[in-house]
């Protein structure tokens, strides 16, 4: 009882202090180069969030959810170019409007797409993400094609032009580990993680399992279509390449894997190493892909050394490294009380 | 009355008939058992009726009302239970979790609030400890042994409080000890008023148990009724023993 106080208490104050930090960091420090840093490294965290809630509570890996992504931020900008938006907080407030979007896309995709299982789910999702992009290509005359889509250039600037942003991606990170947390308590994730153990199973013993994939799926989308729509308005110019972009997919995937597949902390985990590692090599190498050999080797070594990601891994270490020391050791066998 | 009443169903793969014109019912409050040597389509009706594969022919009433063309989910939902061979449970989740996915909840609400309610816990405890492994509750599913896992589907499958329970080789691959145990459960949930159907092979289990047995052969029932009669059935032997 004692030890599970004194946890609860570390962990209150772990989460306040970490908050704070996040809160307060374009007062520490001000710089475009490392307020930079911090929104890409936030949007990663929200957008492997996102991604956990469907690819680790489910199992169901899907390495397109680039399309959702490249597809909030055309919504964003077309929305702001045809109402005629300028530049300017306002169109932070039309960000929901575009995960709205993504939503009814991700329900029709998911309709198709989650007939399928498995390594057919991988490719399915991957051929919806090339269509995508093949569209935001073609359709010069709605998305620009190749010539790319140009946001309203916000009237700050300075120092403070990232700042805006940054609490934008904090908030839909925010609400993305609020969603998750919720999802993984409830009885719905309790059937989430049904399914990702044996869905024939969980079918068996009444789980709606399209249903819920779907919700899942779909919840998934929206959060990954914010983010975009939130990054189109930062980099004020998007190209179809560039945000429908296959590495953007697998960079979240690869991100919840090195952290902890189907666990809360494990994709904050994971792009709190990978994003600032990946920014740090592109500053210092010049705007190569030296970075994609990084993430291969990456890959190769959460599946040989981590194949469960960091965070389950360290808390089984600490588990045991718990029950070796001293009394507040646990029981070794509890019945539990409810 | 009969609880379940399956009329004329038919089922092929390809060019094999695995379900041939099979008309059964099963009477409430009953253990019945459905038995006869392997291939005969056995785990094919469990399928059929649990909504697993389509059927090709026939239809299957339960309490008098069609449940034809209906999802395993949906099916579960009206109070039709199912394990399955070799006890398929989820392995990274707790013997507690197992045991709170089956509960049914009610609207949409419930389904987004917490997954461990206090009086649902309660119930998946009682029931662990009817089935004498509470002491593995906070054991993940993967970690237990086989016969752990046997009593923990069966458990779970109690969850949803099912008034039929579709048990395939309930007794497949257990010791003689926990054999009894088996056994001594379901007849005592039987006695709570829970119906149940069994595939089962081993026949000293079923000729113990069940109430009623019936023989299936080549996709076809060949015989039913008192397991003692049944047992005495020529073409029953004829069945097993070869022809």
């Amino acid at each position: 009882m004692k030890v599970a106080r004194r946890t609860a208490v570390l962990r209150i104050v772990g989460l306040t202090a970490v908050l704070g930090v996040a809160l307060a960091l374009p007062l520490i420090a001000p710089d475009p180069a490392t307020t930079n840093i911090a929104v890409f490294t936030v949007m990663y965290i929200g957008l492997a969030t996102a991604w956990n809630i469907m690819g680790g509570y489910t199992g169901y890996i899907s390495l397109g959810h680039a399309a959702f992504f490249g597809f909030g931020a055309y919504t964003l900008g077309l929305l702001l170019g045809h109402l005629g938006i300028a530049g300017g907080y306002t169109a932070f407030l039309l960000v929901p409007v575009a995960g709205l979007a993504t939503a009814v896309l991700a329900v029709g995709i998911g309709w198709f797409a989650l007939r399928t299982r498995a390594a057919t789910f991988v490719i399915v999702t991957i051929a919806f993400m090339f269509m995508l992009q093949l569209l935001a290509e073609n359709l010069v005359g709605l998305t620009g094609g190749g010539a790319g889509l140009s946001f309203p250039v916000p009237p700050w600037g300075g120092d403070y032009f990232n700042t805006p942003y940054y609490y934008a991606m904090l908030g839909l990170a925010g609400l993305g580990l609020g969603i998750s947390w919720w999802i993984r308590r409830s009885k719905f994730g309790l059937g989430l993680l049904a399914i990702r153990d044996d869905e024939d199973k969980a079918l068996a013993v009444g789980v709606p399992t399209r249903a819920f994939k779907l919700t899942a799926f779909v919840v998934s989308a929206t959060l990954v279509g914010m983010i975009g729509a939130v990054y189109g308005y930062y980099v004020t110019y998007i190209y179809p390449q560039f945000v429908v972009d296959p590495l953007i997919g697998i960079s979240m995937v690869l991100m919840v894997f090195l952290g902890g597949l189907g666990t809360l902390s494990g994709p904050v985990v994971g792009a709190l190493i990978l994003e600032p590692a990946q920014l740090s090599l592109a500053y210092n190498f010049g705007a190569t892909r030296l970075y994609l050999v990084l993430y291969a080797a990456v890959f190769l070594l959460v599946i040989l050394l981590l194949p469960r990601g960091i965070v389950p891994s360290v808390t089984d270490l600490l588990t045991r490294w718990r029950s070796r020391t001293g009394p507040s050791a646990p029981a070794p066998v509890k019945v539990l009380t409810p | 009355m009969s609880l379940l009443q399956i009329e004329n169903l038919g089922k092929r793969f390809g060019g094999v008939v695995a379900v041939d014109d099979c008309s059964l019912s099963v009477e409430e409050g009953s253990i019945t058992g459905l038995i006869g040597p392997n291939g005969s389509g056995k785990t094919t009706v469990f399928n059929l009726v649990t909504g697993f594969i389509p059927k090709d022919t026939g239809s299957v009433r339960f309490k008098s009302k069609s449940i034809d063309g209906l999802g395993p989910d949906r099916i579960y939902g009206l109070g039709i239970g199912r394990t399955f061979q070799l006890a398929r449970i989820f392995p990274r989740l707790t013997a507690l979790e197992n045991m709170l996915v089956p509960v049914r909840r009610k609207g949409l609400r419930a389904l987004f609030s917490r997954a461990d309610w206090g009086h649902e816990k309660l119930r998946a405890m009682e029931m662990l400890e009817f089935l004498e492994i509470s002491h593995v509750s906070n054991t993940l599913g993967g970690a237990l042994s086989y016969g752990q896992r046997k009593l923990l589907e069966l458990g779970a499958v109690m969850m949803a409080e099912p008034e039929l329970v579709l048990l395939d080789e309930p007794a497949g691959g257990v010791n003689p000890a926990l054999l009894e145990r088996i056994g001594d459960r379901i007849r005592r949930l039987n006695a709570r008023g829970i119906t149940f159907l069994l595939v089962e092979h081993n026949m000293g289990f079923v000729m113990n148990l069940c109430s009623d047995v019936v023989v299936l052969h080549r996709g076809r029932p060949i015989a039913s009724g008192d397991p003692e009669i049944v047992r005495r059935d020529p073409a029953v032997l004829d069945a097993y023993l070869g022809a």
